[in-house]
């Protein structure tokens, strides 16, 4: 990328670097390798001694976590929030959304910019940054638009955002439909640097479409959305970023046809990312047949066929990482007709414990994928993979895989409770989050107990 | 049966049991005195957000001839106009006790959803493009009447599948009395995947012979203006039934306001085949069924489904 390209920004309130050793927790990283039961020593927010289980003994003042039974990951990142901020406050904060990611086991997240106003100039991201500085429990970073308005006509500064610390440009929530004014993007790309993530839907194809088109939205009378919209769009993208040598992140692939797009142009040499949420990994239009609003998202739940696909791209790498593009509203505005609904689901809280029960359980996915798929979102945009070695920053989740818990039956962190597995008992739970050398969330069951 | 949300949720026994209770209503409609007082005491609110002027005043009907008491609440002229939210306009039409709620809702599973905020029963007079469960039960108290049984009959839907939520419920409907049902229409205006309801589909009239029983349905005008056909006049060239289509032993039926020219020519509105206004007439009776069956109690449905959990209870 260009020499001016100064990268993206991921900002946190002032935190207190920790010092604990978690003792004897089965530590699985992917990336290093690391499978077994260690002791992980955690020294001024590193990682400072990796050892066979109780081998490590605290220093004073640390406090000693015991592992044994339980696992340690490198904390999950997620490069597609919704954080509601500037403008939608009621719906999710800085402070909320940042606390409900950490209580899902992510140590980072990015923030989508359509928010009200839209992030697309210099003064509303410096004041994000500003705000999540104060505010934020985990490092956030901040998307801006790739268009003035998310109107899909001019572009943004984007360079003058990227210089402030633009984590990428999208205009999430909304394709940008017009070819040309993507084709500029990812030219002016190589002076500004940055990633394109996309949100890829042909509003043509989608009208009024407020589900996934097949049965089930035949038999509820209720318009669809084809899977076609989304995978017509990948396919051109793919496209342009060839001819123009830019770098796409797609967001959130729900279709079968969009994952075979994706390998295709990977194959041809396209720079592609992608990523699937947790609930197009689990769930399908057969889960709307109720008409739960909580359950309606953009792109839609799909068919039995689609999951599937998702689930061999993570497995091939055709799909990179698992994001939850966690989307609150507030109660009042999902409690209306389906059809009138916002598009939307929570899902920081429950991301790993879904894919975990539904994925990893019955053998679909082995727990290692899951991690890493987990851990490698913020990669496709440049920033962070949180990995456990000695000599890293301490980013780190210690999960109780046999626990069960019921989705919203305590509540949740995020100021907003539309989350789609709501009423589900799943297995695993986190227990403790270190996000940049900081615990960021504790579960009751973890006490404080220096040595 | 507490509420009637959905043809999906009746038995063929509950169809039938209803129906039978219609046939015997019909002899307090040729009555002086059009009055029985099953329900006296009795509040049903008719809420409708669509303009609606037979299924209400066919509810209103329904209701007085019971003896119980109606009150009209339409959206326009009302607090909904002011931006009052559907679930805030139910709870303030609620704390005035109505022992039913007839309503109509320009979305799917609006229905289901008040039935989730209130005391009183919920009859369905129409959600979206969903569901139209009265209107499917009055076509099959017609068919009843004209026919004896449905069993083995092959009924054709014909016309804008896609916007209408009476081939919904009365594929539904038709189906579950042992009818054959193949639905027919343009291609733009046939849902991918209608054919998981249990009917044929087909795209052109060549093989209407076949059915026993021709039911149109209303082309509106509006679907033009979407141009999910380029004209009304290439519409009725492919789908009009017609004397040259309609044969003389199949039975016409179409649910009304009918558009003459378009989607049946004068001339079979006006033939003896037509049992429109039969249709009408079912209306009243069945609505009176409906109206007894979820106020003054029949058996209780066992496929009845609980109310949905809300996020409160959840929560």
């Amino acid at each position: 990328m260009s020499a001016r390209d100064c990268g993206a920004r991921l900002v946190c309130a002032p935190t207190r670097s920790a010092d604990l050793l978690v003792r004897g927790a089965h530590a699985l990283d992917p990336r290093t390798g690391i499978d077994g039961e260690h002791d992980v020593l955690v020294r001024d927010g590193q990682i400072a001694e990796i050892g066979a289980p109780g081998s490590l003994a605290a220093p004073a003042g640390c406090e000693v976590i015991d592992g044994s039974g339980r696992h340690l990951f490198p904390a999950f990142v997620d490069p597609h929030v919704h954080l509601r901020t500037p403008g939608q406050e009621h719906k999710e904060d800085l402070e909320t959304g940042t606390r409900s990611a950490a209580a899902g086991g992510y140590c980072a997240i990015v923030a989508m910019p359509n928010t009200a106003p839209v992030v697309d100039c210099a003064p509303i991201i410096g004041a994000l940054l500003d705000a999540g500085a104060r505010e934020a429990r985990i490092p956030v970073g901040f998307s801006a638009c790739i268009t003035r308005g998310m109107d899909g006509a001019e572009l943004t500064e984007m360079a003058e955002l990227r210089a402030l610390g633009a984590a990428c440009f999208t205009d999430d929530g909304r394709p940008v439909v017009n070819a040309g004014v993507m084709r500029r993007a990812l030219q002016y790309q190589r002076l500004c640097g940055g990633v394109l993530a996309l949100h890829e839907e042909d509003p043509s194809l989608s009208g009024e479409g407020a589900m996934h088109e097949g049965a089930v939205s035949a038999l509820l009378g209720v318009a669809g959305i084809p899977s076609i919209s989304e995978s017509t769009m990948v396919a051109r993208d793919c496209a342009l970023a060839l001819y123009e040598g830019g770098r796409i992140h797609i967001q959130h692939l729900s279709a079968r046809e969009s994952v075979e797009a994706i390998a295709a142009a990977k194959a041809s040499g396209v720079a592609v990312t992608c990523e699937a949420s947790p609930h197009h990994l689990t769930m399908l239009d057969e889960d709307v047949r109720e008409l739960d609003t909580r359950r309606k998202m953009n792109p839609p739940l799909r068919e039995a066929g689609d999951r599937e696909a998702l689930i061999d791209g993570l497995r091939s790498g055709v799909i990179d990482c698992i994001a939850t593009d966690h989307a609150p509203h507030a109660r009042d505005e999902k409690e209306v007709p389906f059809e009138r609904a916002p598009m939307g689901t929570t899902g920081l809280e429950s991301a790993f414990s879904a894919v975990y029960t539904d994925l990893v359980l019955p053998g679909t996915l082995s727990l290692g994928l899951v991690v890493e798929k987990l851990t490698a979102g913020m990669g496709c945009i440049d920033l962070l993979v949180p990995q456990i070695a000695v000599g890293e920053p301490a980013n780190l989740v210690l999960v109780d895989l046999a626990a069960e818990w019921v989705v919203g039956e305590a509540g949740y962190e995020s100021r907003s409770e539309n989350c789609c597995f709501a009423g589900r008992t799943l297995k695993s739970r986190v227990l403790l989050t270190v996000a940049a050398g900081a615990v960021a969330y504790r579960q009751r069951s973890i006490l404080l107990s220096a040595a | 049966m507490r509420h009637l949300l959905s043809i999906a949720d009746l038995t063929r026994d509950d169809i039938e049991r209803i129906l039978d209770r219609a046939a015997a209503f019909e002899e307090v409609s040729d009555r002086d005195i059009k009055k029985v007082p099953a329900l006296r005491g009795r509040t049903v609110l008719n809420l409708f957000y669509e303009a609606s002027t037979r299924t209400r005043s066919s509810f209103e009907l329904a209701a007085k001839r019971l003896s119980a008491d109606v009150v009209n609440f339409a959206a326009s002229g009302s607090s909904v106009e002011k931006g009052e939210s559907l679930k805030d306009t139910v709870l303030t039409l609620t704390a005035h006790s109505p022992d039913a709620i007839v309503i109509r809702t320009p979305n799917a599973g609006a229905a289901a959803l008040v039935a989730g905020w209130t005391t009183a029963a919920i009859i369905n007079a129409g959600d979206g493009k969903r569901e139209h469960p009265t209107q499917a039960l009055l076509d099959v108290h017609t068919l009843r009447r004209k026919l004896g049984s449905l069993e083995g009959r092959n009924i054709w839907i014909v016309g804008d599948v896609a916007h209408s939520r009476v081939a919904r419920s009365n594929v539904l409907a038709f189906r579950m009395m042992g009818a054959h049902v193949t639905v027919c229409g343009p291609p733009t205006l046939i849902p991918r995947g209608i054919e998981a309801l249990g009917c044929e589909v087909r795209y052109d009239l060549d093989d209407l012979r076949e059915a026993d029983v021709v039911y149109a349905l209303r082309m509106q005008h509006e679907r033009m203006d979407q141009h999910f056909v380029p004209s009304l006049r290439e519409y009725a060239a492919q789908y009009q039934i017609n004397g040259r289509r309609l044969g003389p032993r199949q039975v016409l039926m179409h649910p009304g306001p009918v558009n003459r020219g378009v989607e049946l020519s004068g001339e079979v509105v006006d033939s003896p085949q037509a049992v429109i206004t039969m249709q009408v007439k079912s209306g009243v009776v069945v609505r009176m069924a409906v109206l007894y069956e979820v106020l003054a109690g029949g058996a209780p449905s066992l496929r009845q489904r609980p109310a949905r959990p809300t996020a409160r209870q959840l929560a």
